[in-house]
């Protein structure tokens, strides 16, 4: 581990001004991310976790409002001008979503899109980045390099343009990856192909990640510690271990019960979370999870829950204390 | 045993893609490759297979919707690839489909009421309003929709929502048979597990026959005793769960399974996910023999010349010449 935190976020809030009222997004969230280590931020739809990441790249949308403080080795940006972002966008942090289409301009070739940011970001001439992305075609599988240098986005399956994806936005070997449900949009055996060489990547280049996804079997995969979110607030965080074996909030142990797995014995029912996650613009007044929670006490519908300590970087945001597993059926 | 409700033979839909450049000779696709399988009363097919595998083709052929190349699709008797407009569309009731999306596959413009009511509609034009909007509630409640939402929007739904509209909308005119194609894969994880449960009981409830495609094997467990794997338009295995499970004996099947993460940290560090090697070919040109073969750890001389047919071994059907050799996976879950 490093001395000091690569990405350090405190109190980051991200809120939107839309015509049914305020809606906060994000929630005062702390955020450490060590050199070369993965975290993973596990969460439903609409949990805030994609606008965190992006809020940190000043990437929201423009009726955002971002408030707290998030450093990348120190500096701060959610001050910084336009022009270091975009430097820091380009070299420091690489970014790589769901959908490779949305990184990928289906109008230009594969070899100008890998070599754009060595020539801007690195002002190396065309021959040096054509090198430079060729080696890094390699080393995300894509056989052929050479060729696929001059092929379109189209002419290319699924999986190699995420892995394309992967290879542009980690061309200018930035520190930290983002990975924004990477896998999600692509098949089991294609996910693995992509698992693994996040896994070799990390190993080779030294990136730390940021892994975002609502897939518990790729985080058990991937991932040095867990941050659980829900309705834009951290509501566990701890080690892989933490939180695969010794979880300590509700809905942690509802995402856990709920994944279908391949196993022999075949439960009657799947375990299901009842209801639905909250309108953001309607939070409940005490915990988001309250409503849908097995667990639920008369104190939650009242107050938030604080992140509090279970062991030394272990943390839960909530009152229950008891032991999980009791709800047998999380109602269907 | 009685008689299946659903009979597919051979069954064939190629698609004429146009070919490279602008004067380029037209191209054959072949989405769906000479499937055959039965489905019978009350019973839950899983049809497993990934992107451009032709579960989705298959689907829609099988309910009519796109034009079948050759085969027969054998329904209470009819043939549904023969049947003229009027009387194919007299079965239609009897089969529906449940779509991926379910707010793009919801008309935006209409009503949760009126988007469930037109299939009543459609093929009963001479029931009363009363009677359809009673039905309406009556199946709104049974898939967990309040009746009091009658008049919403399908915006004001979040997506598991949408997907319980869906579902109303395919089971108003008690169908007999109902394909639910990736009806969960779009969902968030904890609403995943009430869609699967719900289907579950409405089979149970209604008896229905379901053919429930997934892009992997997890998500089919839940819901089917039977699984049929797909691969470039063919069957690749066909076998009850408990044999896929004990002793998957395609490469393919083998595959599949190697590809699931193991959600256990533990077992992710001594076995994670294995991926499979290779590109998927283009169902345009598919290799020779059998078309999984370039991918095949196990591919020999013959696999190349010789098509493998789906042939019984054990309690397996398995299109692979070499399923009595090939060893059992170190299991990754």
């Amino acid at each position: 581990m490093a001395d000091a935190p690569l990405l350090e976020a405190r109190k980051l809030s991200v809120e939107f001004a839309t015509r049914e009222g305020v809606v906060r997004a994000v929630s005062e969230v702390d955020l450490d991310l060590a050199a070369g280590e993965t975290l993973a931020i596990v969460g439903e739809s609409g949990s805030g976790k994609s606008q965190m990441l992006l809020s940190l790249l000043g990437l929201v949308a423009r009726n955002a409002r971002v408030t707290g403080s998030a450093r990348f080795k120190g500096e701060e940006l959610l001050s910084a001008p336009e022009n270091r972002l975009n430097e820091i966008r380009g070299s420091g942090i690489g970014l790589v979503f769901q959908d490779p289409m949305t990184s990928l301009n289906p109008y230009l070739s594969i070899g100008l899109q890998l070599t754009e940011p060595l020539r801007i970001h690195k002002g190396e001439d065309r021959a040096a980045a054509a090198a430079q992305a060729i080696d890094m075609l390699k080393a995300v599988h894509i056989t052929e390099p050479e060729r696929r240098m001059q092929q379109y986005p189209h002419q290319l399956s699924g999986g190699m343009r995420q892995r394309v994806a992967i290879a542009m936005a980690l061309i200018c070997r930035p520190e930290i990856l983002i990975a924004d449900e990477p896998t999600t949009a692509l098949d089991v055996t294609v996910q693995a192909q992509v698992l693994s060489l996040l896994r070799e990547i990390r190993e080779r280049f030294g990136t730390a990640v940021i892994l975002v996804t609502h897939d518990l079997g790729v985080i058990a995969e991937l991932a040095d510690r867990v941050n659980v979110m829900y309705a834009g607030k951290i509501v566990e965080r701890g080690s892989v271990e933490d939180i695969f074996y010794n979880c300590r909030h509700p809905y942690t142990e509802a995402l856990e019960r709920s994944i279908p797995q391949f196993t022999e014995v075949r439960p009657a029912r799947l375990t299901a979370i009842s209801g639905n996650p909250p309108n953001p613009v309607r939070l409940p007044p005490g915990c988001a999870f309250a409503p849908r929670c097995p667990y639920r006490l008369g104190v939650c519908d009242q107050s938030v829950p604080p992140l509090e300590t279970v062991s030394p970087n272990h943390t839960k945001a909530c009152f229950y204390e008891g032991p999980l597993g009791t709800a047998a059926e999380l109602s269907a | 045993m009685s008689d299946p409700i659903l009979s597919v033979r051979n069954l064939r839909v190629y698609f004429e893609v146009s070919g490279d450049g602008w004067f380029g000779a037209r191209k054959v696709l072949r989405a769906v490759d000479g499937v055959s399988f039965d489905l019978d009363r009350s019973e839950t097919l899983g049809i497993v297979g990934e992107s451009g595998c032709g579960k989705s083709t298959l689907a829609r052929a099988v309910l009519g919707l796109v034009q079948v190349t050759s085969g027969e699709v054998r329904f209470m008797g009819h043939d549904l690839v023969h049947l003229d407009h009027e009387k194919l569309r007299e079965q239609r009731r009897h089969l529906q489909i449940i779509f991926q999306d379910p707010l793009s596959s919801l008309d935006p413009r209409m009503n949760v009421g009126q988007i469930i009511a037109e299939p009543l509609r459609s093929f009963f034009p001479r029931m009363s309003q009363q009677e359809r909007q009673e039905k309406v509630i009556d199946m709104m409640r049974h898939v967990g929709l309040l009746p009091e939402h009658i008049n919403r929007y399908p915006h004001e739904f979040s997506g598991g929502q949408a997907q319980r509209i869906g579902i109303a909308r395919a089971l108003i005119t008690q169908p007999e048979v109902v394909v639910c194609d990736e009806p969960v894969s779009a969902l968030d994880v904890s609403i995943k597990a009430q869609i699967v449960n719900l289907l579950a009981d409405l089979q149970a409830e209604f008896g229905l026959s379901l053919l429930f495609i997934a892009h992997d094997l997890a998500s089919v467990r839940h819901v089917s005793r039977r699984v049929m794997v797909l691969y470039l338009g063919k069957v690749m295995e066909l076998a009850p769960w408990d044999e896929i499970y004990r002793a998957p004996r395609h490469p393919y099947t083998q595959a599949l399974i190697q590809a699931i993460p193991p959600a256990d940290p533990k077992r992710a560090r001594t076995n994670p996910a294995k991926p499979l090697g290779g590109e998927l070919p283009s169902p345009i040109a598919p290799p020779s023999g059998c078309v999984f073969r370039t991918r095949c750890p196990y591919a020999v001389e013959r696999c190349a010349q010789e098509e493998p047919s789906l042939r019984h071994v054990n309690g397996s059907l398995v299109a692979c010449h070499l399923a009595e050799q090939i060893p059992k996976p170190a299991r990754t879950a």
